[in-house]
């Protein structure tokens, strides 16, 4: 009834937008059922030690029917990199190949338990080697943990192991030195680890300044986490005398991995100068983001450093794939061995695309990045005006000024244009920022039709800032009051009768 | 295989538009000496109908639960999952977006995490929970974070009994000095109370998982008195699949409430991904880790969902944020979801019942033989339980792999101590038939 109302007031939204699974409960509707027991029925509360459970939970009461439609319902309100285009900086939005998730759902990858018998997971195991082998090759780093389960896992594992390493070497340490153009979860890590942040500014060109890195550095400092090429898009030319200051204080050169979609098989962070790096195989590898998760961030170090990688990692050995513990590892860093069914995908992707084709992504992932950069820096603020790579960083701070529209309004009215906004805010060295990452999975069409869109939006800004103020106009919803979100915390459903 | 679609006379256009003659003039910045020379050495680009190929070769030669009868649980389970989870779980809307952060175009994503906080709030009995997290380990790990960052105390006491793997976990967490953890000894297959009571003095946070590795269930009416007495955190970690029908861990004061949820509609994917539930009392909201959704409006009044509580975060608190972990498990929360709506209340106890009722079958089937005495008389267990095998169990396990059998678990490989002792799960997806012919097999050999 209430949908019939909905329609009749003429609202072009769909009607069902907020209604939860919960709302669709009725009372012993039943979707899944169970076979009949066919073992006695034990006794619940004496086989449970008087524990069992006496109010059962609130789930919903549904159909496969509703099911089947609530879901196709929010599936209707979502935008994903099948949508349409996705340039969110920093995130590589890649499109995800379909063979791929034909692939993580073959039986003998998702249908294994990770005790088994090694001789009866060979082909999952043989896979998991042939990947640390390529990521291996691709980062310059040999060694390969396939373990963390996301980039920022990916970070954590990544310090850990440097952190045993200089405490293996009767030198332990408490520093770890930062550009202010980081991720905010290279900060976090460090305190995470134990360590204490020292953060340094940028130079003029976007790099890391080498005049700061030297004032910091000193014989406390653990590492150096940086991002090459960087948070700006930007290649930081000075990277083998950056690592070599590391390296003269006795600390080591960590690399954050989410930009090594712009550099595959044209340079490799092991050849830079780096000890340790993450590598997002959601990102670079084409692996789907999954709304948030699931990702994997296998790290990668130099041979220094693979005695103390967390473990188990595969290993060939004469009776075959073999799941072993580096001689001093830290530990696991999670239960069993990584996010298998996403290292499934990423390997996947590898073997089509091939290492020919790996560079050819990077070319054109920084082609597109540069190409979309010349259409729209004389519309907007382009603080590091210098050959990007895969990703450039603009500023709204001109629209601000002469319009009072900020970056969000632009954000925003990118939504009725169809198009996922780009970053924005970040990196927090760059006023109203917008951060745009193409990857190469783009065609020129979309490309063109996305430049025409900032262009076009960049001009209401001029003539019409409301219309920016206002925006978005044709999403499911309009903008959220992110403020009551905190204030009146509502995280969970409530029965009417408890409201 | 390729995925770009730029046609190289496009390839043309778009380089006179930047203003360089090749694409290498736009790696020009990278200087010689770090520039790579070689070709990558990975194997060349094939078909797809080449890559299928190679990965069915690869997946054949793995002994996957279709074709053995499985009784090896230990934190990962084969249940079934209906065809609704897969359905929906490979929507591209779903799978192929990034975290939610424009909730305009993200309702899907936002509302079905939503859902998901409402379920684990049920299941455990807690008043909040987060999107999730990488899995039971590292979601129990970010529990005594917060326990130590609540409490301002450093030590954690960690029942022997939890899952080593999630132990090891804890351990590697602190590693750090974050952290300083401590095992509480356990007799007869649960944790000594008596030694715990000592051992939590002082102590940030009591951590048990229920049932714990062994299967076994603790005395969580004791272990939480032990807990609120030495002002620490009650951690409990749970089986969801178990929720409906053993009492949930609020009902002994438990104050943060995790576990694995891959039992909730994943596969068993060689152990990952699943995911990590946590859900604690609204008292730690603020210090939870992790990413949560709420409900709040639109200009236009339209109830709507967001990311909420964000000043915890890395983007915003950088080095001071409550966790580094920036995304969550959202595919497999929203697997975990759709399966639990498919079940509802009354699905979800008859699944409990049934693996109950199949464990306690075999158990005492296994037992009449002779052949096998449990490791733990007395003990109640739910849907996984240790025998002592009166052989030599790796043999045994061997040969009833020929028969089509993974005959469980045997500990050795955690401890000496367990040599010998085999642990067995039981799913709904056994049945009597395939028990029975497993004792009779295994009796005579």
């Amino acid at each position: 009834m209430s949908d019939l109302d909905e329609v009749s007031t003429g609202d072009p939204r769909p009607a069902e937008v907020g209604r939860l699974i919960f709302d669709r409960s009725t009372a012993c509707a039943r979707c899944t059922e169970m076979p009949a027991l066919d073992v006695p029925d034990v006794d619940l509360d004496a086989a449970l030690a008087h524990r069992s459970r006496r109010t059962a939970p609130l789930l919903p009461e549904v159909t496969e029917v509703d099911l089947a439609r609530h879901y196709e319902h929010l599936a209707s309100v979502n935008f994903g990199v099948d949508s349409g285009f996705y340039p969110l900086g920093s995130c590589t939005m890649k499109y995800n190949p379909k063979v791929d998730e034909v692939a993580c759902r073959m039986p003998g990858f998702a249908g294994v338990h990770p005790y088994q018998p090694p001789a009866t997971v060979q082909g999952v195991l043989e896979l998991m080697h042939g990947l640390q082998e390529a990521l291996g090759e691709v980062s310059g780093l040999p060694h390969v943990s396939l373990q963390p389960a996301a980039g920022a896992h990916g970070e954590f594992t990544g310090l850990m192991t440097i952190r045993a390493y200089h405490e293996a070497n009767g030198d332990p340490r408490k520093r770890v030195i930062i550009p202010d153009s980081a991720h905010g979860t290279n900060p976090a890590t460090v305190a995470m680890c134990g360590y204490e942040v020292t953060t340094i500014p940028s130079d003029e060109r976007g790099g890391v300044d080498p005049g700061a890195l030297e004032a910091a550095l000193d014989t406390d400092v653990a590492a150096l986490m940086l991002t090459n090429p960087n948070t700006l898009g930007l290649f930081d030319e000075n990277i083998s005398r950056i690592t070599g200051l590391v390296h003269s204080f006795g600390a080591l050169a960590y690399c954050d991995g989410a930009n090594l979609n712009a550099v595959l098989g044209k340079a490799r962070p092991g050849d830079m100068g780096f000890d340790v790096m993450h590598i997002n195989l959601h990102k670079t590898f084409g692996t789907p983001h999954g709304g948030g998760g699931p990702g994997a961030g296998p790290v990668a170090v130099t041979d220094a450093l693979a005695p103390f990688l967390p473990g188990p990692v595969v290993a060939l050995q004469p009776d075959g794939f073999r799941l072993v513990m580096p001689e001093r590892s830290i530990g696991r860093v999670r239960s069993f061995y990584g996010n298998a069914g996403v290292l499934v995908r990423a390997y996947a992707y590898i073997r089509a695309v091939g290492g020919d084709g790996l560079t050819e992504v990077a070319e054109q992932a920084v082609l597109s990045a540069n190409y979309l950069k010349e259409r729209l820096k004389g519309a907007f603020d382009l603080p590091y005006d210098r050959p990007c790579m895969h990703e450039f960083v603009l500023s709204g701070r001109r629209q601000k000024r002469e319009s009072g529209v900020r970056t969000l309004d632009i954000a925003k009215r990118l939504l009725d244009f169809g198009v996922h906004p780009p970053t924005v805010y970040f990196p927090l060295i760059v006023d109203e920022a917008i951060m745009i990452e193409p990857t190469e999975t783009e065609g020129l069409e979309t490309l063109d039709a996305f430049a025409d869109a900032m262009l076009a939006i960049a001009a209401e800004a001029a003539r019409d800032p409301e219309v920016l103020h206002s925006a978005p106009h044709v999403t499911p919803v309009r903008r959220l009051d992110e403020a009551r979100a905190v204030k009146e915390p509502v995280l969970r459903y409530s029965p009417p009768c408890l409201d | 295989m390729r995925f770009i679609p730029i046609t190289p006379a496009q390839r043309d256009d778009m380089l006179r538009a930047v203003g360089v003659s090749s694409v290498d003039d736009l790696f020009g910045v990278i200087p010689e000496d770090v520039r790579l020379s070689r070709p990558l050495d990975v194997p060349d680009g094939v078909s797809e109908l080449e890559l299928l190929r190679h990965l069915r070769q690869l997946s054949d030669r793995d002994l996957d639960s279709s074709r053995v009868v499985s009784f090896l649980g230990a934190g990962c389970y084969d249940h079934f999952v209906p065809s609704i989870v897969d359905a929906v779980v490979s929507k591209p809307e779903f799978f192929t977006a990034y975290t939610p952060y424009q909730p305009e175009i993200s309702q899907g994503t936002l509302q079905a995490i939503f859902e998901y906080q409402s379920m684990i709030c049920q299941l455990t009995g807690m008043d909040v929970s987060n999107a999730s997290m990488y899995d039971g380990a590292t979601a129990m790990a970010e529990a005594a974070h917060l326990a130590a960052s609540v409490t301002k105390r450093r030590r954690v006491v960690v029942a022997d009994t939890v899952h080593p793997e999630w132990i090891e976990t804890l351990r590697t967490y602190a590693l750090s000095g974050t952290l300083e953890v401590a095992l509480a000894a356990s007799r007869g297959g649960r944790v000594d109370v008596e030694a715990l009571a000592e051992a939590a003095a002082e102590a940030a946070a009591v951590i048990v998982a229920d049932p714990n590795f062994f299967g076994n269930l603790e005395d969580l009416t004791a272990v939480g008195r032990i807990a609120k007495n030495a002002g620490a955190l009650f951690v409990v970690a749970m089986n969801p699949m178990l929720a409906g029908v053993l009492a949930p861990p609020s009902e002994y004061g438990a104050d943060v409430v995790v576990g694995e949820g891959q039992p909730l509609g994943n596969a068993m994917s060689f152990g990952g991904p699943g995911f990590g539930f946590f859900a604690c009392r609204s008292d730690y909201l603020r210090r939870m880790p992790g990413r949560i959704v709420g409900r709040t409006v639109d200009v236009d009044g339209r109830a709507a969902f967001v990311l909420t509580m964000q000043t915890r975060e890395q983007h915003i608190r950088r080095e001071k944020a409550t966790s580094n972990i920036c995304s969550n498990q959202a595919l497999c929360a929203l697997a975990a979801s759709v399966h639990l709506a498919s079940l509802g209340p009354a699905g979800l106890a008859d699944v409990g019942r049934a693996c109950v009722s199949k464990a306690h079958y075999m158990y005492d089937r296994l037992v009449a033989t002779g052949r096998f005495s449990p490791a733990f008389p007395d003990t109640a267990f739910a849907d996984e339980f240790a025998l002592a095998y009166d052989g030599n169990a790796r043999e045994m396990q061997e040969a009833m792999l020929e028969r089509g059998f993974l005959a469980g678990l045997e500990l050795s490989r955690f401890s000496s101590e367990l040599s010998g002792i085999v642990l067995f799960a039981v799913t709904e997806k056994r049945t009597r038939e395939e028990i029975d012919r497993f004792v009779e097999e295994v009796s005579s050999l």
